[in-house]
């Protein structure tokens, strides 16, 4: 199947897991969260654009991560005070295809029924840059399969990253599978510093000179059991009763250390609107959430703590009596509604 | 307790600021206490309304919305619990009344919904102000006043221009912009008149307008449904503003920070159900941090919240009625998809603009200036997939003959610096004046200075025009410059047939034509709340060329399409949507499927649950055809949504689609009006003479030949030239000169018009020329007054039987010799038994859901049942059989529109009506009149009597007022004559003699509640002292009669009829459904 469109942003190819997001606002956010690692992705909100790019220092990382970008009106016309450039221009910049077809609806509508798809978004050669059409096409050979390997190296961070803002206040190390910014900003405003380690840090084996309170393990992009290096290390943080606290890709990690399971979701959930009850209780929350994975199997000493109000899954996990809890959602938020940020102070009263 | 009853409180009559969009609340809101088996009782006395009909209410009470009637009710009825957010700000302030008084405790009667502290919180500006601040949200820096003199002081002290606001108040009535002292004075004596308290406001000088629409349940969730983004800036009341769902122009971060902050309001004063949370933003903040400020809440309800289930397709009332009575919102099924629950927020896949329908020039005198209180009268909404395409869809949905965003015609004339007037002042042809400034090369960020809205919007505007000069200066270089690229993307920014015709210089049909040929065609999408995420089973449906396939297949020969009425305005509203929904129901009887086209957000024909189909689309020609052309219906019915869908038979008969009901050939020969004519001179029916001028000198002569006063209608085009009744030569003669463009092209009528005669209205229903069913109501008013703004009785109770038998006979006639199928309605003049026709109408009029609802004949079932040939034998209604009477009256919505003359006239200016039931026709008017605001007089009367025959005419019925014992005020004429005549009155001077005693003293200081201002109209004056009367008196919120027969009604009801002692009778008490059962069943 090819859906002819303009292309907006660089004049590359693409390759990647077709995956779509049904949020209406923060394009910014999306396009820098590391979880989209390896995916084209589909906006379903039709315009995108509207108030441009703000400074780096608003993105959820460095640089735009997703591999191609399907929207269905893109506007060139941002008008912000923050805007510093337009969409188009930094796709440009950061080398990243842009691609306006009409019908994401009909695109969404055709993941929806027969689950992830890989795409292509391809250069035609007969037209001159920059307004020429492009070409997504999807035939079995050359594509890319983000899913086949270890996603989370390519987007971790190499270096130790220590954010001490208070000596007397608490240390959190947060283990970046592809971490959003939003979360060490959130964890900053709670009073408590942050030590972000890459993936595969061992704490019990590396030095480092603060006394860690607790561990956060952040979102990433891909198949957790891909990153086999993070399971192992979670491991070894419960044998020294260490709290934890599984954000997303996180949530999965925790899961599969503690002996539960992992597998792929139909098509993902990625949108700000996910309603997650709250188990053993009459509260619902709405959520923002992306990723392509789930918790199939809740290990054991855990219990659900949330579930998918609309599918059923599993949307967190809490054990019966340590300090060790994980959301598939997302409390740092960005893009998305702010109402689960408590997440972080249940987790930071808890250790 | 389990709650077994709950009583519904309506909004009552339309009017400006509380329209159609609670009759939808009410609706969704008894259908959702149905479901749990709960008995609702209604009270509402719009008698036009959807709610109000069988099968909805267990019991439907038509009275005043006030406490003294409700309260009557509540004892009779003994409802366990009570919505008080379903029916506006009338509802909600009743409610309070009923609380503050302590009948809701005395009865026992639990408020369901948020409690009466959060309804008072948001209600009292000054308590709610310091709520905010404890929990730490921004309000803009204000200050309560309860008088002048404070609210002076205040501003002051914040520094001009300041913002008045007054509590309890809808609408945003009696507020506005103060840029100084006297402007703020002139605001205060209005606003005070209305309210206890206003907010003196720091003005916020072109801030962003955002709205949330919160839903919290009593388990403490809460979701934002939806958020909204005004494109006009803050200081244009949102019901007057272009409204944008969701927002444009916000990032995720104000997106955010704004949602959490309404639900932390939400939940601080403790709403169950629903309410919205409206905000200021700074859109240059000074140190690049958000900036906001709240500006309102309502704990209710409100228009917002109709147009944001329209907008996401979440059924808020629904859901709010539920949540009232205590369930979670992850119980509640979402009806949308069927797959999903109500805890989530809609994720939208296009865009929605709603634009305000204004009739403002429908209004002699008033001012066209919009600004911090309503003055709309209805509103659509169009839904696309770009900008464009939404915000040039609603533009033509407004049925004001724009094609778009570009009127080639409202500025033609005018310099560059008129239009930029027209961008500083807003008025309802702004965006004109938007669109004629790019087109003259006028920077965006100059239209941004002077209009405060936001460049984002203007460039989606310029993006439209760039397009047209585009495809402008392409076809100069080539005649065939149509390719399907340029065409797709005209199309794609929502440009119309029409419009690109005008363009290339063809017709729209030719460039359908051509659009057809390349296979450019819309595409149907589904709303369904998740954006394509979850599959959806919706029937809720719009079309765009920014799309590539269709969401669902056609629906075929089994179908029917409805032609719902489009916006509310003047002569057109919520009587219409009954007519349509009403249809809608019956086709189910037939097997039919129903496919509604309607493109109001405040309808209930546009509700999830009631079609089986519904397009939120245009009824232009062009978007209708594109429906019939992929759905391929059984027919479509263009007779039960008003004139709008009457107007499209003609055409889409032509293109060879089928209409059920009279044929549009007929339908022409009853409208032509040279047509009818001959056609009732074939049968000798009279008719009031008349005839067509493009010469002065003939319309003098013919206006001297039949006699003084004569009817006058300028031809159409003419916008702001009313129709109207012109009484001498000169008056005649200086108009005709005014009216220098009567032409050949656009003649004058001129009719003779019959004094004293009778107006009667014939309501009926024909298949294939046979009468099935047909009633006859009666004018209190003479005629001269327009019949939607007449009162209305049933039965009649003063015409003559010879007089009833010759207005059958003559339907009869009409009927057969129009092959009439359907509807239709006939006006009549009767002066001693001479009976006269004035037109007919081949469609449900607006008196239908009135005389369906009082003669227990659902004359739009009898209607549908004859499209289908299967109306049986004729619905006999014998008038001699009702034991008691029905009065439908007016509201009027003069105090919101400044400068309007509050006087009865030929040209309707009514913005709603109500109905109410008696055991005689003054208990059954005052009733109707206390509903649209009328009050037993307590204080002072202040009567002004015209001409010699006026005070004559009116004296008897002066003399009963004598029995009120309270003074009587009159102007100098009239007081000499009520006082030689035994009647002891106070001379008051006019208000431009400027002497005391005043009566604009007298006005002011609340000491005259009832104001009679009868003019005599063969009088010419040099100063209009009896507009400066009236105007006054409306501006100071005391009930006003301006016609003889009404007042004198009126006068005789208060006199004669005592309130405390009259029966309270719901609905089937009265037995209107009775009388006729069995007959011809």
């Amino acid at each position: 199947m090819t859906f002819e469109g303009e292309n907006f942003g660089a004049l590359e190819s693409a390759s990647g897991e077709l995956v779509f997001s049904t949020g209406m606002m923060g394009y910014p956010e999306n396009l820098t969260d590391p979880s989209y690692k390896g995916q084209i992705l589909i906006l379903t909100y039709p315009l995108v654009g509207n108030y441009g790019i703000p400074d780096k220092k608003l993105w959820e990382s460095d640089k735009i991560m997703v591999s191609g970008l399907i929207v269905s009106d893109y506007i060139d016309t941002p008008y912000h005070f923050q805007s510093k450039k337009t969409l188009g221009r930094w796709l440009i910049e950061e080398n990243i295809p842009g691609l306006i077809i009409k019908d994401t609806r009909l695109l969404t509508q055709i993941i929806r029924e027969k689950g992830t798809i890989l795409g292509k978004i391809s250069n035609g050669e007969d037209i001159d840059p920059p307004a020429g059409p492009l070409r997504s096409e999807a035939s079995e050979a050359g594509f890319y399969d983000p899913n086949k390997e270890n996603l989370v190296e390519q987007v971790s961070t190499k270096i130790i990253n220590k954010l001490i803002t208070n000596n007397r206040a608490r240390n959190i190390l947060l283990i970046d599978c592809g971490a959003k910014k939003n979360i060490q900003r959130a964890l900053i405003k709670k009073g408590v510093n942050v030590i972000t380690v890459p993936w595969n840090f061992d704490t019990t084996s590396a030095q480092l000179n603060e006394k860690i309170s607790g561990v956060i393990v952040s979102n990433g992009p891909g198949n957790p059991k891909y990153v086999k290096e993070t399971i192992e290390n979670i491991q070894k943080l419960f044998r020294l009763n260490m709290p934890i606290l599984g954000i997303c890709l996180g949530h999965q990690l925790l899961s599969l250390a503690a002996g539960g399971d992992t597998k792929k979701l139909k098509y993902g959930h990625r949108s700000q609107n996910q309603p997650c009850i709250m188990e053993r209780s009459k509260r619902c929350f709405i959520t923002t959430q992306n990723h392509g994975f789930e918790v199939s199997k809740i290990p054991s000493g855990f219990k659900a703590w949330f579930t998918n109000a609309n599918d059923g899954s599993n949307e967190g996990i809490v054990h019966k009596n340590k300090s060790l809890m994980s959301v598939q959602f997302h409390p740092e938020a960005t893009p998305g509604p702010e109402d689960t940020e408590w997440i972080f102070d249940f987790f930071l009263e808890k250790i | 307790m389990k709650i077994k009853k709950v009583l519904v409180l309506g909004s009552g009559a339309l009017k400006i600021g509380e329209a159609g969009e609670f009759d939808y609340s009410g609706s969704q809101a008894i259908k959702a206490l149905k479901e749990e088996g709960i008995k609702t009782v209604l009270v509402n006395p719009n008698i036009a309304t959807i709610q109000t009909s069988e099968n909805l209410a267990d019991k439907i009470y038509f009275l005043p919305i006030n406490s003294f009637f409700v309260e009557k009710v509540i004892k009779k009825e003994k409802p366990d619990g009570i919505f008080l957010s379903f029916g506006g700000q009338t509802a909600l302030n009743c409610g309070l009344d009923l609380y503050r008084k302590g009948v809701l405790k005395k009865y026992k009667v639990e408020i369901l919904g948020s409690p009466i502290s959060a309804i008072e919180l948001s209600e009292d500006r000054k308590k709610f102000a310091k709520h905010l601040k404890k929990i730490n949200v921004s309000t803009p820096p204000s200050l309560a006043a309860r008088n002048i003199k404070e609210a002076i002081n205040h501003a002051e002290k914040l520094g001009y221009p300041v913002m008045v606001r007054s509590g309890f108040a809808l609408g945003g009535q009696g507020s506005g912009i103060a840029n100084n002292q006297t402007e703020l004075k002139e605001i205060l004596e209005k606003a005070f008149s209305f309210a206890k308290q206003v907010l003196i406001e720091k003005y916020l000088h072109h801030h962003k307008e955002v709205e949330y629409e919160v839903v919290r349940d009593s388990f403490d969730n809460a979701v934002a449904v939806c958020n909204m983004e005004n494109m006009d800036p803050l200081g244009i009341h949102t019901g007057e503003s272009i409204v944008i769902a969701p927002s444009q122009t916000l990032t995720n971060h104000e997106y955010h920070k704004l949602r959490s902050i309404s639900i932390k309001i939400a939940r601080s004063i403790g709403i169950i159900g629903e309410c919205n949370v409206q905000f200021a933003l700074n859109p240059n903040p000074k140190d690049g941090e958000l900036e906001y400020y709240v500006i309102e809440l309502n704990a209710r309800l409100s228009r917002s919240s109709a147009l944001a289930s329209k907008a996401t397709g979440y059924p808020l009332a629904y859901v709010a009625a539920k949540l009232a009575l205590g369930k979670n919102l992850t119980e509640l099924k979402n009806k949308i998809t069927d797959a999903t629950q109500f805890c989530f927020e809609p994720a939208l896949d296009y865009v929605t603009v709603k634009i305000p329908r204004w009739d403002i020039e429908k209004f002699k005198n008033a001012e066209e200036k919009i600004g911090s209180s309503m003055k709309s009268v209805g509103e659509v909404m169009g839904i696309g997939r770009t900008f464009e395409e939404a915000y040039q869809k609603a533009i033509r949905m407004l049925d004001l003959d724009f094609e778009g965003a570009v009127n080639d015609e409202i500025f033609k004339k005018s310099s560059i610096k008129d239009v930029e007037l027209f961008l500083i002042n807003p008025t309802p042809k702004r965006i004109f004046a938007i669109s004629e400034g790019l087109y003259r090369n006028m920077k965006i960020e100059k239209i941004y200075k002077l209009t405060g809205i936001d460049p984002w919007f203007l460039y989606r505007i310029k993006n439209i025009i760039d397009h047209e000069i585009l495809l402008r200066m392409k076809l100069r270089k080539d005649k065939n410059s149509l390719d399907k690229q340029a065409v797709l993307k005209l199309k794609q920014l929502g440009i119309s047939d029409k419009r690109i015709g005008a363009l290339v210089g063809k017709r729209g049909l030719e460039i359908r034509e051509i659009r057809n040929n390349l296979g450019i065609k819309p595409f149907v999408h589904q709303i369904d709340t998740l954006a394509g995420e979850f599959p959806a089973k919706t029937n809720y449906l719009y079309m765009t060329y920014n799309s590539s396939h269709n969401d669902l297949t056609s629906s075929g020969n089994d179908s029917v399409i409805v032609l719902g009425s489009g916006p509310y305005r003047i002569g057109s509203s919520v009587e219409f949507d009954w007519t349509s929904v009403t249809a809608i129901n019956t086709l189910k009887k037939h097997s039919k499927k129903s496919i509604v086209i309607n493109c109001n957000p405040e309808t209930v024909s546009t509700d999830y649950d009631i079609s089986d189909r519904l397009y939120f689309e245009e009824l232009t020609f062009e978007r209708i055809a594109d429906i019939y052309e992929y759905e391929n219906p059984f027919g479509i019915i263009v007779s039960v949504g008003g004139q709008t869908p009457n107007n499209r038979a003609r055409a889409l008969e032509k293109k060879g689609f089928k209409i059920l009901g009279t044929s549009p050939r007929n339908i022409d020969r009853a409208e032509d009006r040279s047509k009818f004519s001959s056609l009732l001179d074939s049968f000798s029916i009279s008719q009031p003479d008349w005839n067509k001028f493009t010469q002065i000198s003939d319309a003098l002569n013919f206006s001297k030949k039949v006699g003084f006063p004569v009817l006058v209608r300028p031809s159409f085009v003419l916008s702001g030239s009313n129709m109207r009744i012109i009484y001498s030569r000169e008056e005649l003669a200086s108009f005709l000169k005014k009216i220098l463009s009567i032409s050949r092209d656009y003649p004058i009528t001129i009719s003779r018009f019959i004094t004293d005669a009778k107006e009667i209205e014939i309501d009926a229903v024909a298949e294939k020329g046979i009468i099935k069913t047909f009633a006859i109501s009666e004018h209190i008013e003479n005629a001269g007054v327009h019949s939607g703004d007449a009162s209305i009785i049933f039965p009649p109770q003063k015409i003559y039987i010879e007089t009833l038998k010759q207005l059958r006979k003559i339907a009869e006639i009409l009927a057969k010799e129009l092959s009439i199928t359907g509807p239709f309605n006939i006006q009549c003049l009767a002066k001693d038994n001479d009976v006269s026709v004035i037109e007919i109408n081949l469609r449900a009029s607006r008196t239908f859901p009135f005389i369906s609802k009082v003669t227990g004949v659902n004359f739009i079932e009898e209607a549908v049942d004859a499209f289908f040939g299967k109306s049986g034998e004729e619905k006999n209604i014998d008038i001699m059989k009702f034991n008691f009477v029905a009065a439908k009256v007016a509201q009027f919505s003069f105090a919101r529109l400044t400068g309007a003359d509050p006087v009865l006239d030929v040209e309707m200016t009514s913005t709603g009506e109500v109905a109410c039931f008696g055991d005689q026709t003054e208990e059954a008017f005052l009733k109707a009149e206390i509903s649209v605001g009328g009050r037993i007089p307590k204080k002072g009367i202040f009567i002004s009597l015209g001409g010699d025959e006026n005070k004559i005419k009116f004296l008897e019925t002066i003399k009963r007022l004598k029995m009120l014992k309270i003074p009587i005020f009159a102007t100098e004429k009239t007081s000499i004559f009520l006082n030689r005549n035994g009647i002891k009155s106070k001379k008051l001077f006019k208000i431009h003699e400027e002497k005391n005693p005043n009566v604009l003293e007298y006005f002011q200081k609340g000491l005259i509640d009832l104001a009679i201002n009868i003019t005599d109209n063969n009088l010419k004056k040099d100063i209009n002292d009896d507009y400066f009367i009236r105007r006054t008196a409306v501006d100071h919120n005391i009930p006003l009669f301006t016609n003889v027969k009404k007042a004198e009604l009126f006068i005789k009801a208060i006199t004669e009829v005592n309130l405390n002692e009259l029966p309270v009778k719901s609905w089937d008490e009265y037995g209107a459904r009775d009388v006729n059962r069995g007959v011809g069943d």
